[in-house]
């Protein structure tokens, strides 16, 4: 049983990696998106700004113009609870700074070239994902 | 001037990959993560899909000098695993998990995020800005 979502999700995968594959071979850099953003934030990336300014008006606008595409309206589905969701927003900002990276730096660049540190992060944001699912869901029932 | 057109070719295609694959939708990482509920493997397509084209680029990175614009590739980080990495993707993986959010899709959902998206931004954000204090803080407590 193959599901259209998951040839979807194949296929977004390509392109993820296709474009960190461009920003590292382009740019010699690794395509992380909390490192990106993080540099801006706190200021310890800004000799190089106009690359990041670059790839998040990118990030934000190309997604912007392919809704269209949709004959569905896309949503991102996120909870009505805001105290969830910025204590949530606050966990990933505090945790991807203290790691050094997120999904796409450890996760996608990291894993790819067998790191360490890359493999042992993914470990532990699943898990800890894992265990939020189950406390927050099925313990607690408020996601 | 082509260090920035890269940046936004490479950015444009993330945010595309990441609609496409529907990790901007919430529900689909939450239904990853929720291995004892109604668990959705997509994910693992889409992680898997993103690691093959990478681990083609680290290769080719053994066979050249410079990028294209003439920087060096990074250097393979530090082994030395420390406890801010363990910490910090905890962190992470728990917010992550709470709202099905992280910072790539969070940017890229910015046009039809709506008011939740905009304020999960924010509070990342804001978390960022309290990482480095919170840094020291941690480093001090594992030094004594």
């Amino acid at each position: 049983m193959i599901e259209t979502d998951w040839i979807w999700g194949l296929v977004g995968g390509l392109m993820i990696g296709t474009s960190a594959a461009i920003f590292l071979l382009g740019n010699g850099r690794i395509m992380g998106a909390s490192g990106i953003i993080g540099g801006l934030v706190d200021r310890s990336g800004l000799s190089n700004w106009q690359e990041r300014a670059a790839f998040l008006a990118a990030l934000v606008v190309v997604p912007a113009l392919m809704l269209p595409l949709y004959n569905v309206e896309v949503k991102t589905n996120i909870t009505d609870n805001m105290g969830l969701v910025i204590a949530a927003g606050l966990l990933v900002g505090i945790g991807t700074r203290l790691a050094n990276g997120c999904t796409s730096g450890h996760g996608v660049c990291g894993i790819s070239r067998f790191s360490l540190r890359g493999m042992v992060a993914t470990v532990f944001y699943l898990l800890a994902g894992g265990i939020a699912m189950v406390l927050f869901r099925h313990v607690l029932g408020v996601i | 001037m082509l260090r920035t057109i890269i940046a936004a070719v490479s950015g444009g295609l993330f945010g595309a990959g990441l609609l496409v694959s529907g990790m901007t939708d919430t529900t689909k990482v939450q239904g990853w993560l929720d291995v004892f509920g109604a668990w959705d493997p997509t994910l693992a397509f889409v992680l898997g899909g993103a690691i093959l084209p990478m681990a083609l680029a680290w290769n080719i990175t053994t066979r050249r000098a410079r990028s294209v614009v003439g920087t060096p590739f990074p250097a393979r980080p530090d082994p030395k695993l420390g406890h801010n990495l363990v910490i910090g993707s905890v962190l992470f993986g728990a917010g992550w998990g709470l709202v099905g959010l992280c910072p790539g899709p969070a940017i890229a959902s910015l046009s039809w995020g709506g008011t939740g998206g905009i304020v999960f931004i924010l509070a990342m954000v804001a978390g960022m800005l309290a990482a480095n204090p919170i840094r020291t803080r941690i480093d001090q407590v594992a030094a004594t």
